[in-house]
């Protein structure tokens, strides 16, 4: 486990032209910053043994929080998986008295059963503060009009920006998801400057703001922050050139809080990942070993500072890397890279391992390629096959049957050349595949075994 | 120099029914359509009286159409009248990637319409040679 990094050196000018929301926690040194997460994590352990899974489980391991006395003795923890969160369901993972619980969330499912998290008032209000963190910096202030897109309810996107964005003390307008002329209405009569938003739905909108005779730029939208759902760095650059904002990514998932884990600042090279709140590991997914900086696994994740529901050395499946190298922002908070997919959105194609995301990567860096995709798998004569089905981008088209065909021969070698696998190529008129107001679905694996 | 309209369609139903919707409500008037098509989707071709306006109109509705310069000859509708043209084009070199004809007047005239590498010179050819290169405006007119 690699905890040190070298020393970040950072001009006074730099450190003025850049934002924080606290600067003291977000540019400590890194002996400062250990020295919080030991104490931290000390804290939280003795707080989660007196919850019903972790007696159980520090019982089987032979854990005693009380000799957990270096970080690195983190390693002797068992990890925690989706599936005990969810046979926990629904209190076994509660450390506090039920009357301080005041919120509680749920996983939107995208793989099975909704997994449960509570938090108390000082746990929104953390959460709300690396919200904050975030935001800031990316630029946004007091005088941003904030209009959120993202859905509210149990799915964490839509009230974990809300609170970080009104507690920065944006003007917050939540809009939650859909509705889409009202979206282009309000952003047109209040003057929204920054929206929360799923990439896919990004590029739904920048369409229909178009079909309504309005050049997207001209709104005065100057940054989204775009989460929810994997995407490759040209769907930003898409939306970044199509909408004229400034993109930003952030990352979370509901059994770390929501939204506000880590995020991108201004150089936009990787997200800061919160270290005062969160011990980061990065594994091997298949050995469980923590990897190196700057090799990449699967992401791990221990809360240090949370009431209602700690959870450590939590898989979060997701695929990353750290970034070590000091970012010039001034921040010391060590960044994760894109996330490249999820340990579980993995296919097997033809004995091959492929994640959408390589898919995505490939495409995306095809001009003629418009903004929306599907990936179908079947299995024909027992051999599986793999259907690509892209929209063509109207503004790319130039009437020749040659170039069209031309077209799918370079994506077909450009994704064989990427996942060794041959897809057929389907092209689509623009607009022709449902738009996507939530998280994209793209894979449809249609084959019976 | 005559445009053509094409337009990228998938090859299900209701397509041509669609396009020509469009076109309907700005009233736009088509002299010749034709479509080349290649298993899942095809190009849909229209000579109209407004090219420009029917390609504006087609991408506000969220079709990927294009506007192609085009060479349109006039030639007699009887038989020998294409091969004369064809002769000019093989001397010279000049290979035709797509065409078709429609006639204006039984045992007059008919057009011949096709889309070659390099328009202006093909037109020069021809005209030297004695034909009628139709303009935008002299096409939609007949």
């Amino acid at each position: 486990m690699s905890l040190f990094i070298a020393p970040v050196k950072i001009s006074n000018a730099t450190r003025e032209r850049t934002m924080y929301w606290n600067q003291e926690i977000e540019t400590i040194d890194r002996t400062g910053l250990l020295k919080i997460q030991l104490e931290r994590l000390k804290k939280a352990l003795e707080a989660g043994a007196a919850t019903p899974f972790y007696k159980k489980a520090f019982a089987e391991h032979g854990i005693d929080p009380a000799k957990i006395t270096t970080l690195d003795h983190l390693k002797d923890i068992p990890f925690t998986t989706k599936n005990d969160l969810r046979v926990s369901y629904p209190d076994g993972m509660i450390a506090v008295p039920k009357r301080s619980i005041v919120r509680m969330h749920a996983s939107s499912g995208t793989t099975g059963k909704p997994t449960v998290i509570f938090y108390t008032m000082k746990d929104v209000d953390e959460w709300a503060n690396q919200v904050a963190r975030g935001m800031v910096a990316t630029g946004t202030t007091p005088d941003d009009v904030f209009q959120n897109m993202m859905g509210y309810g149990l799915f964490t996107g839509g009230l974990g920006l809300h609170y970080g964005a009104e507690k920065l003390g944006c003007l917050v307008i939540p809009m939650s998801t859909g509705n889409t002329l009202k979206q282009i209405q309000f952003i047109q009569d209040f003057g929204s400057t920054v929206i929360h938003i799923t990439p896919s739905y990004a590029l739904h909108l920048v369409e229909e703001i178009r079909a309504h005779g309005v050049n997207p730029p001209d709104l005065g939208v100057k940054k989204a922050y775009l989460g929810a759902e994997p995407y490759s760095e040209g769907t930003r650059d898409k939306i970044q050139e199509q909408f004229g904002v400034n993109a930003y990514n952030s990352y979370g998932m509901s059994e770390m809080n929501g939204p506000g884990v880590a995020f991108e600042c201004v150089h936009k090279n990787g997200m800061h990942l919160w270290e005062d709140y969160y011990f980061a590991e990065i594994i091997d997914p298949d050995t469980g070993e923590n990897l190196p900086d700057g090799d990449e696994g699967e992401l791990v994740l221990t809360h240090l500072n949370r009431e209602a529901m700690p959870v450590f050395r939590y898989r979060t499946r997701d695929l990353t890397r750290f970034i070590p190298e000091p970012c010039p922002c001034g921040r010391t908070h060590r960044r994760i890279g894109r996330i490249k997919g999820r340990t579980d959105d993995m296919m097997i194609v033809s004995g091959v391992n492929v994640f959408p995301s390589q898919i995505e990567t490939v495409l995306m860096n095809i001009p003629e390629v418009g903004n929306n995709y599907q990936i179908v798998l079947e299995r024909e004569n027992n051999l599986d096959r793999m259907h690509i089905r892209v929209e063509l981008y109207s503004k790319m088209f130039h009437g020749d049957i040659r170039q069209l065909e031309r077209l799918k021969k370079k994506m077909g070698e450009a994704l064989r050349a990427i996942i060794t696998i041959n897809p057929k190529i389907e092209l689509l008129e623009p607009g022709s595949l449902p738009p996507s107001q939530g998280k994209a679905k793209r894979v449809f694996d249609n084959r019976s075994l | 120099m005559p445009h053509q309209v094409s337009v990228f369609a998938e090859n299900r139903p209701g397509k041509i029914e669609r396009i020509t919707g469009v076109l309907l409500k700005k009233v736009i008037d088509i002299r010749a359509i034709t479509i080349s098509d290649s298993g899942d989707y095809g190009i849909v071709k229209l000579l109209v009286d407004r090219p420009q306006e029917a390609v504006d109109a087609l991408k506000e509705d969220g079709i990927a159409a294009t506007l192609r310069d085009i060479v349109a000859i006039r030639v007699k509708d009887k038989p020998g009248g294409l091969y004369e043209v064809a002769s000019i084009l093989t001397k010279n070199d000049v290979n035709v990637e797509d065409a078709y004809g429609f006639i204006i007047e039984r045992k007059k005239d008919a057009i011949f319409v096709f889309q070659v590498q390099d328009v202006r010179r093909t037109e020069k050819l021809l005209s030297e040679a004695g034909f009628t290169i139709l303009s935008d405006s002299e096409l939609y007119l007949l």
